[in-house]
């Protein structure tokens, strides 16, 4: 079954170089696969790819959707979640 | 030419003065020459590990930011499989690898040079960087480190950050652009390794003629065959920079004295881990102001994030003291669901401590937080905004009940010593009625509480001036009030950051200051230059 969250970004600059690389790191150190969105209704995109996250070009303000499936799905979501959540700061480096 | 034809101004992104030949960088090409052997696939991906593995050397050489930033984010996306895919439908209609790899990337590039945000458009940056290094890849050509002669004055029209950071540039030399803007990463990495430059020259002509050029950097300016007079100004200029640069940066490393001597202790403060990038440890005494705020800037942060945060700063300090200071919200720093809204007049309200007094449960996060973190190195609690002894005592009982709670959990925690700032006037006033294991002057606040005139409203800022006779009286009371009780004293407000205003303090009797990390040079500098002495010593 697949998990849901959705959060705003809050940082400065929203989905630029450092929190795109820190974001899909996060997405794939998971089993499930995770994909974000910038809206309910898709499109989804994968969340482990800097090249799709890169594209969004999702600014600071904007509502990021996340969903994941399979193993560890809910913690998937809830890791994506805390990173936007705290200015990815705790981003892996 | 006539003067005005040889002088061109552009914006200065990295100061410092340059006097050399012009050396034009070659312009990359999009084509390879010549037909390719083999599949043109095979051929691009082969051009984009080269890029990888190029990268990932330079990685290896490079620790600091946001040069590693920039690296890593250009070594992830040249790794994502979705490039070759993009470029797959290319090559399917038979494109060789070069105009594969263009197809794929320059949608792209238009995509992000049309946006609307100034750190999307930046990456168009990023994104030619890449561009380039895989089609010099394929054509076999060199984009590893530019060799320039000595004092060469470097010419393009922009310069690719992986190109720049694989470059070894000696003093004496400098870069000049056509485009490029003084915000670009580029200008951080040239000012992070002190590299003068100029951008934005766009009337610089394609093939200047010229023997030698001047750069000043700072001004953003480039003079083309200078005469006689505009030598010698080039010439004084420099030396007066050199000089004060020389004293700033020869302090950043050494031990802060006075001139008699005298040890003087100097932290930083800061507010997150980032703010210590570039910073070395070795040169100051630890971290003598962490404000929490921007932690809880979007609503109050869970213990576990906390933790983290708190835990990065302790690694960095490795081992030095860490003052950490509990959330100073309300008044000029709202955060949102915590601060009181609509209060008349919010700098006299409830913020600082008296707002964490009032959310018990909050603060005890912040606490626990705390009191883990101390665990793992020496953390000392700043509380900000104390006016009554009370408060001080409220706070203690709730750091009891917070390591009982934490030892019922078994979770390790380590001993804290408890402080308070010395901002509000009526505590600096009665300084020995409080129960605190240190103190740390917060001169902002202070001074405009005791001058009863903001700083930041322009009719009446001049009137908090730190120079007032009732400011310096009462630095002093502080000072030896604290030291009448034994307490180790600290400032730590604007007021330590301003090399004009540090003989103020040492003569107040304060030995101990912390200051934005950039200030450390000249902040050690104004201490050094200080003869004086005094009998009230403190911290």
């Amino acid at each position: 079954m697949a998990e849901h969250g959705s959060t705003l970004l809050r940082n400065a600059g929203g989905l630029h170089a450092r929190p795109v690389v820190a974001l899909t790191k996060v997405a794939r150190s998971f089993p499930a696969r995770v994909q974000i969105a910038a809206d309910a209704a898709g499109p989804w995109i994968d969340a482990g790819s800097v090249v799709q996250v890169m594209r969004m070009k999702l600014p600071a303000g904007a509502r990021l959707h996340v969903r994941a499936e399979g193993g560890e799905a809910a913690a998937a979501v809830a890791a994506v979640i805390a990173l936007v959540d705290n200015g990815f700061a705790g981003a892996p480096t | 030419m006539s003067p005005l034809a040889r002088r061109f101004c552009g914006q200065g992104a990295a100061p410092g003065f340059a006097h050399g030949p012009l050396v034009l960088m070659a312009e990359p090409r999009d084509t390879a020459a010549g037909p390719q052997a083999g599949d043109p696939g095979d051929r691009l991906q082969a051009a984009l590990h080269a890029a990888v593995d190029a990268l990932r050397a330079l990685q290896a050489r490079v620790r600091d930011e946001p040069a590693r930033s920039i690296l890593e984010f250009q070594l992830e996306f040249l790794s994502d499989p979705l490039l070759l895919e993009s470029a797959a439908e290319a090559l399917d209609g038979g494109a060789d690898a070069a105009a594969a790899w263009c197809a794929a990337m320059d949608p792209m590039v238009a995509d992000f040079a049309s946006a609307g945000d100034d750190y999307f458009r930046e990456r168009v940056t990023d994104l030619q960087d890449m561009r380039a290094r895989v089609l010099a890849a394929l054509a076999g050509v060199d984009s590893g480190p530019l060799r320039l002669p000595p004092e060469a004055i470097l010419v393009a029209d922009d310069l690719p950050p992986s190109r720049f950071l694989a470059t070894d540039w000696q003093s004496g030399q400098a870069v000049v652009l056509r485009s490029g803007s003084p915000s670009s990463h580029l200008a951080l990495l040239a000012r992070a390794r002190q590299v003068p430059m100029v951008v934005g020259l766009a009337a610089l002509p394609p093939q200047p003629a010229c023997r030698d050029a001047l750069v000043d950097g700072a001004a953003g300016i480039l003079v083309l065959d200078p005469d006689a007079d505009e030598r010698a100004a080039h010439g004084r200029r420099r030396a007066h920079w050199a000089q004060a640069h020389a004293r700033s940066a020869a302090r950043v490393a050494g031990p802060a004295r006075t001139a008699a001597g005298e040890p003087v202790q100097v932290l930083v403060n800061v507010a997150c881990a980032a703010d210590l990038a570039g910073v070395q440890v070795a040169h100051c005494d630890g971290i003598g102001l962490v404000r929490t705020e921007l932690l809880f800037a979007h609503g109050p942060p869970d213990e576990p994030t906390q933790l983290a945060a708190y835990r990065r700063l302790l690694h960095w300090a490795a081992g030095r003291p860490v003052t950490i200071r509990t959330l100073d919200a309300g008044a000029d720093k709202p955060v949102p669901g915590l601060t009181p809204r609509a209060e008349t007049n919010p700098f006299l309200g409830q913020r600082g401590v008296r707002l964490s007094l009032a959310h018990p449960v909050r603060f005890a996060e912040q606490l626990r937080a705390l009191l883990r973190a101390a665990a793992e190195g020496d953390v000392r609690i700043l509380l900000p905004m104390v006016t009554e002894p009370d408060e001080v005592r409220r706070v203690r009982a709730l750091l009891d009940s917070a390591a009982a709670t934490l030892r019922a959990r078994s979770e390790p925690c380590g001993p804290v010593r408890l402080g308070m700032m010395v901002e509000v006037p009526a505590a600096a006033l009665a300084v020995d009625a409080f129960e605190v294991d240190f103190l740390s002057i917060g001169s902002n606040d202070l001074l405009q509480y005791l001058m009863a005139a903001a700083r930041d409203n322009a009719t009446v800022s001049a009137l908090a001036d730190a120079r007032h006779p009732a400011f310096t009286r009462l630095l002093g009371s502080i000072v030896s009030q604290a030291r009448a009780c034994g307490l180790p004293l600290s400032l730590c407000g604007d007021l330590a950051a301003q090399p004009e205003a540090v003989p103020l303090l040492l003569a107040a009797g304060l030995r101990t200051l912390s200051v934005p990390p950039a200030a450390l040079g000249a902040v050690k500098a104004a201490i050094a230059a200080w003869p004086g002495g005094t009998d009230a010593q403190a911290g």
